[in-house]
């Protein structure tokens, strides 16, 4: 049941402990539920999960490339599968077998990938996930979700639960975490939601981006009367297409903000969409640079990459300014 | 004991419709080349699985089967025709090998309306499957089987070791490897690529029962893996094989790991195999 205790507490105790507490509730749905980890039980939250569901809970070790094939052979018989580690180790280092076990044999899997984007910025580029969405979404019928808080989570788990396909969920943010949404709402796979409506232009944001692509829309029109739609495409793969394009099709510019490598993530798959329409507009991406750059903490990356409100509004205005 | 001469007649008489059957494949697929030498030098381990140890009815889909995984996918000449004696693939099906449009390509692609358990052809991810499977039947309380093929070639792969691992951490016991250990693979011996050093000992390592045997031998290979069923470990039937085995024109020589089967030679080998 989601009440607005809950989603206080969601906020409060980040991605990564709210879909832990997420899997106590996902196995009274299913009992045949299986939750794998890669050695990363308390990272992904799921200390209690493995204490009272020990039937339902495989550590693998730290081996993650037999964690995507263990995931497969479970879910050939018919279980549903969540696997858990590290963004990076999630999809990078277990890529082909992403590929093989569950594009090519369409092995139901739900990978979560925990602290993704540079949330773990002190430690460095082998544990921060840039570049996780271009890779995902290129691997055919690997679904590719990035929710846009923890209730989101929340939803987006619930709804992969009941879900035919392999899936990639996403995890960006912190604790005490901002929310987007007061309260619970509709959450479709494949469907963008529109948070805020406005006519000069529109906003794509996914995962962590979406709170500030909302609060920077709600400045600028307060301030400068410019007066953007904020669309959260959580379901980066399948792309909502339809709804995309006629949103770029009432917009006279886009801009796509993403907690990821400008090359192949969100902005990609807009540009995608955008450059195949009869009339394409302008479009800003907003993400982090193609480099392996500055390390350190989350916010001060976030100042220094332009992912923080104000440096997310000065580009916005900017391209208003020029005109 | 095996019941007696005739039973491993049969199974003989299995390997050599395998055989046949690869042959005939490796010659429809003409320019497009086939790889013959490691399928060939597992047709008398598959005939024993197949004929005394894998359980399987009319329906492929049937829930109460075993399970087969050809981790080394490329030797899916000799999966399709034990796939063709079990009455899973027909003979207008074998001889679409590898043709535009087919279902068997040069590697399996999961179909299990025809049998074909999961698609395979990158190596090293055969037995990690197999470990989730096993986990499953496990959590079941189920007691079917869990037969896993893998070549020595493939034991390259740091994945096998992932898995092995994870195999003896979990004591799946439901679990046979049968490594095809012939002792090449694609562009050389192994001592040349990659030395494996001692197998057995370092199967013993990780906690997995080991038995070394002549992967020719029908007694022998039927004696061992029925031995394996009463032993509470992951197994490994390390199978000594000969590349190729069944045609003097392809034992030990590499070259036909992957090679294109002339009319000429096709006719040879057939003219051989029929005399065994």
């Amino acid at each position: 049941m989601i009440n607005s205790a809950k989603i206080k507490l969601f906020s409060t105790i980040g991605p990564r402990a709210s879909f832990g507490m997420t899997c106590l509730e996902l196995i009274k749905e299913d009992p045949n539920l299986i939750v794998i980890t890669a050695d990363v039980s308390t990272s992904a939250g799921l200390d209690r999960f493995k204490k009272n569901h020990k039937d339902n809970y495989i550590d693998v070790g730290i081996a993650e490339q037999n964690m995507i094939g263990i995931a497969a052979g479970l879910a050939s018989e018919g279980h549903n599968v969540f696997t858990t580690t590290f963004s990076p180790f999630q999809t990078l280092r277990c890529c082909e077998q992403i590929k093989v076990n569950l594009g090519y044999m369409k092995n139901k899997v739900v990978m979560v990938g925990l602290a993704s984007g540079i949330v773990l910025g002190t430690l460095g580029y082998t544990h921060c996930s840039i570049e996780d969405i271009s890779i995902m979404r290129s691997i055919p019928n690997i679904t590719v979700i990035n929710p846009a808080d923890c209730l989101e989570v929340y939803k987006a788990a619930f709804a992969l639960l009941k879900y035919d396909k392999p899936a990639y969920l996403r995890l960006t943010g912190t604790t005490n975490s901002p929310q987007v949404y007061e309260k619970d709402y509709d959450f479709k796979i494949g469907k963008s939601i529109t948070i805020k409506k406005g006519e000069m232009g529109t906003i794509f944001c996914t995962g962590s981006m979406v709170h500030p692509s909302l609060m920077v829309a709600n400045k600028l029109y307060i301030d400068q009367k410019i007066d953007l739609q904020v669309v959260n495409v959580h379901t980066i793969k399948p792309l909502d297409v339809i709804e995309i394009s006629s949103h770029i099709k009432n917009s006279k510019k886009i801009f796509t903000i993403e907690e990821h490598s400008i090359i192949g993530g969100l902005g990609s798959a807009i540009s995608e969409v955008n450059s195949s329409l009869a009339n394409p507009v302008n479009q800003t991406f907003i993400g982090l640079p193609d480099d392996y750059g500055k390390s350190g903490e989350y916010e001060d990356l976030k100042v220094e990459y332009g992912l923080n409100e104000e440096s997310i509004y000065r580009k916005i205005y900017e391209t208003f300014k020029i005109e | 004991m095996l019941e007696g001469e005739k039973k491993i007649d049969e199974i003989k008489d299995l390997s050599k419709k395998i055989r046949l059957n690869i042959l005939k494949m490796a010659l429809e697929a003409g320019a497009s080349s086939a790889h013959i030498g490691g399928a060939f030098s597992l047709a008398d381990i598959v005939a024993t699985l197949y004929s005394s140890f894998i359980n399987f009815s009319e329906n492929p889909e049937d829930p109460n089967r075993d399970r087969f995984i050809l981790s080394k996918g490329h030797a899916c000449l000799v999966y399709y025709s034990i796939l063709k004696e079990i009455g899973y693939l027909s003979d207008q099906e074998l001889l679409s090998f590898e043709k535009t449009g087919s279902i068997l390509l040069g590697h399996p692609v999961k179909n299990l309306k025809k049998g074909i358990e999961f698609s395979t052809g990158s190596l090293g991810m055969g037995l990690s499957i197999a470990n989730g499977i096993a986990l499953s039947f496990k959590k079941k309380k189920v007691s079917n089987r869990i037969y896993v093929v893998m070549g020595d070639g493939e034991l390259n792969e740091g994945s096998v070791w992932e898995a092995m691992m994870s195999c003896a951490h979990f004591e799946l016991d439901n679990i046979n490897i049968i490594i095809d250990k012939n002792g090449y693979q694609q562009t050389g011996t192994n001592n040349e690529i990659l030395r494996m050093f001692d197998l057995e000992k370092k199967l013993n390592s990780f906690n997995l029962h080991t038995e070394s045997i002549n992967g020719h031998s029908i007694n022998e290979i039927y004696e061992t893996l029925k031995k394996f069923k009463e032993i509470k470990k992951p197994c490994v039937l390390i199978a000594n094989t000969i590349k190729g085995k069944g045609f003097s024109g392809f034992e030990n020589d590499n070259a036909w790991h992957h090679k294109v089967l002339t009319k000429k030679i096709y006719e040879d080998a057939l003219i051989e195999i029929n005399k065994k």
